[in-house]
């Protein structure tokens, strides 16, 4: 069928059942927006800033499963998205970015708004093409959408020139996409699963270690399934939350720099580690020599190129996880035969660290803790009816989230783990909220996030994408500051941003949202409540105790069985 | 750390080069020589890069390459069983007296005139990095103007035993 390049874009986006698309228009993408005018069945959402176009597309896609869509002009379109690409390559987030250029007799020199998209981005993608001719547009796209949710899933970029979407083409929609050089396993070694089934079943002290790629590998059942079949208990990276439900008696959380110190204990003094769709970033390792050091490794991943990155396995298994898990579960119990596990009492060791050093945090009088109104939210989100989706920010608060709210459905925790984001939470959520309207959305945030990003309240008002933004404002860019307290003898440059401008409250009015602002613990609850029930976008201003700290703690470079329990360990300060 | 031969079949695609070498550097690691050119096939090329690393990085390397798109096959050529070839273009100055003598030295090592100017000889050697470099320090009293090398290019023996090819690939 003929049409033009612009129309084609979009009839390749309904091709490839998008409903929802973020972005903004500008020059070089105005041909497609001029496509929107004449009829889709894509659903646009206007950002107001591109980086909120792409985060806003890794919420919808972190909180679907569905490949995420943001489109944009060239040039400062296409740089602003960049922040985006890079946050969705490091947490493996499948996103489609489409991005207007200049034309192509224009490419390469430097035209009004050109920039080399493509070259920009290429550290940060898993793909990219640069369409200058009709001809291309449409495979390239189809073979967008197949890149970026196959194998390990991850952002790609179609950057298309002006003319492109101005040229008429012949429209077909390809069956098949034309790569030979992608080819991601499909399936996974049963020697390899076999060797997996039998060193389980000789450990006295297995663990397992679950990240987001569980999530990602639409492998949470399986993973369930093996973790109660062979009672094994577990620990899920931040990435992870929610790939096992929290309130799971064998769930004993996230490990690493803020993990718990039982996770970290449970890890680190383990004989086998089954680490399952993580890749052993630092922040979970600590000191690398001294992360799990009598353990031997079993690694599952999509990934070839993760596995024996950075801790070398004993046994690898690379393949999609939810076929390798459930082999694994299916061997296991073929293998075992009836025999009970031989590691109960590693159970019951791992429960007692579990009840010997639990998240805790000191309360005083007339002093709002940030934990405090984290786990009045957490209470909160229990009564509610239906799905609650939480974001976050970058920081304390986003520590704070991961350790005191209870996920117990995949999917319900959105967070920027590898690139550490400040100002992801806000946008995230309204992407969130695209994806599953049914859904209560609240966004955790930071006072210093928040208003990265803040500009996005004008499109959750406008575009009726109601979502909860809880600031936890301390007044600070606190985890910083906590670094200089504890690192930098209490050398507090240029973190502190004041707890009272802006006043959140009324930018939340101004944007059209609902505002509260909480000074003390009693006003909480009620203006919680609030703005849950506010029938529209609210944020809610809760001014707390700026010298809180985020604990435990592994501080960076030493050993996590070594972290920090509470303030009352710290460590001399220099 | 050693250095390394590794073979990659690239699609011949805009950017597909410029993939390869930015995820080189990206990871940190240096190329030492990278000889690009057509193959049997119009629609690939093939790199030929020689990268100082230890076995490890090589590993990490071979999968990070084979998550490429572009990228068809990677293949580490192991000195015993590839054939490897250079071609260097040697300008060295010499006057009109030891002319002759540099020339009869050189045809002895198989070196070919490629040009003579008044006060300098331009050699083409082709053959084994060993015989390249061997050449060069055997023209190095004369004092050599300028020298361009092309990096090393490989390609895996036919004669060299089957089944090895599989472990110095990896499999994705």
């Amino acid at each position: 069928m003929k049409m033009l390049g612009s129309d084609a874009i979009l009839r390749a986006l309904e091709h490839e059942g998008v409903d929802v698309a973020f972005g903004i228009p500008g020059g070089a993408i105005l041909p497609t927006y001029d496509a929107m005018a004449r009829g889709t069945t894509v659903r646009h959402v206007l950002a107001r800033h591109e980086q909120g176009a792409g985060h806003m597309a890794e919420g919808y896609a972190r909180a679907s499963g569905r490949v995420g869509v943001a489109i944009a002009t060239s040039g400062p379109g296409a740089t602003n998205l960049v922040t985006a690409i890079a946050d969705a390559w490091m947490d493996s987030t499948p996103l489609v970015c489409i991005t207007g250029q200049v034309r192509s007799n224009l490419i390469g020199t430097d035209a009004f708004q050109e920039i080399d998209a493509t070259g920009i981005t290429m550290p940060i993608v898993k793909h990219s093409w640069l369409v200058q001719d009709a001809a291309e547009l449409v495979p390239a796209l189809k073979a967008a959408f197949h890149v970026a949710r196959t194998g390990r899933q991850g952002p790609v970029l179609v950057d298309v020139a002006k003319d492109v979407q101005e040229a008429e083409l012949d429209f077909e929609w390809p069956d098949e996409v034309d790569l030979p050089g992608w080819r991601p396993p499909r399936r996974v070694h049963s020697r390899q699963v076999r060797e997996a089934a039998l060193a389980i079943l000789e450990a006295e002290r297995p663990i397992v270690y679950a990240g987001g790629g569980v999530l990602n590998g639409d492998a949470c059942a399986e993973l369930k399934e093996l973790v109660d079949s062979a009672r094994l208990p577990a620990v899920v990276t931040l990435m992870g939350k929610g790939c096992l439900p929290d309130s799971h008696p064998l769930n004993y959380g996230p490990p690493g720099m803020h993990g718990s110190k039982y996770a970290n204990w449970a890890l680190n003094k383990a004989d086998l580690v089954i680490a399952v769709g993580t890749r052993f970033d630092d922040r979970v390792t600590g000191k690398l020599s001294a992360f799990a050091p009598g353990a031997k490794v079993i690694h599952f991943d999509i990934d070839a190129a993760e596995v024996g990155k950075i801790r070398t396995a004993e046994i690898p298994v690379v393949g999609p996880l939810k076929l390798a898990l459930a082999e694994l579960v299916s061997e296991l119990h073929a293998a075992r035969d009836g025999a009970a596990p031989k590691h109960e009492p590693w159970l019951r060791q791992v429960e007692e660290w579990r009840q010997s050093f639990p998240y805790r945090y000191t309360k005083v009088d007339g002093v709002l803790k940030p934990q405090t109104a984290i786990e009045a939210l957490r209470d909160l989100a229990a009564t509610i009816d239906g799905d609650v989706v939480w974001t976050t920010g970058v920081g304390q608060h986003q520590m704070w989230a991961m350790q005191y709210l209870v996920c117990d459905q995949p999917r319900s925790f959105i967070t920027s783990g590898g690139l550490g984001t400040m100002g992801y939470g806000v946008p995230a959520a309204v992407g969130a909220k695209a994806a599953r309207p049914d859904a209560t959305v609240v966004c955790v945030d930071g006072d210093g996030c928040f208003q990265m990003t803040c500009q996005e309240l004008a499109t959750a008002a406008l575009e009726r994408l109601p979502i909860v933004t809880v600031v936890i404002n301390n007044g600070w860019l606190g985890m910083v500051r906590q670094w200089q307290e504890l690192f930098y003898a209490e050398r507090f440059a240029q973190t502190h941003l004041t707890k009272q401008v802006p006043d959140y409250a009324q930018l939340a009015e101004a944007y059209g949202c609902a505002g509260f602002t909480v000074e003390n613990e009693d006003e909480l609850e009620g203006a919680l409540a609030a703005a849950f029930d506010a029938g529209r976008s609210a944020v809610v201003d809760v001014r707390c105790d700026p010298e809180e700290k985020c604990f435990p703690m592994v501080p960076s470079g030493a050993a996590s069985v070594d972290v920090i329990e509470a303030p009352d360990e710290e460590p001399a300060r220099t | 750390m050693s250095t390394h031969t590794i073979s990659v079949r690239l699609e011949n695609k805009p950017g597909a080069l410029a993939r390869v070498s930015q995820l080189f550097s990206r990871r940190g690691y240096n190329i030492q020589s990278l000889a690009v050119g057509p193959t049997e096939r119009a629609d690939i090329s093939r790199l030929t890069l020689r990268v100082d690393c230890s076995e490890h990085s090589l590993e990490q390397i071979e999968k990070q390459m084979h998550k490429l798109v572009n990228v068809l096959r990677v293949t580490e050529l192991r000195p015993d069983e590839s054939l490897e070839r250079e071609l260097a273009l040697i300008t060295v100055t010499v006057s009109p007296e030891r002319r002759a003598e540099l020339v009869s030295l050189s045809q002895l090592t198989g070196a070919r005139v490629a040009d003579i100017g008044r006060d300098a000889v331009t050699f083409e050697v082709v053959g084994r990095p060993d015989q390249v470099e061997a050449f060069e320090e055997l023209v190095k009293p004369y004092g050599v103007r300028e020298l361009v090398r092309t990096g090393r290019i490989g390609l895996r023996r036919p004669s060299a035993a089957k089944g090895r090819q599989q472990s110095a690939t990896v499999s994705v």
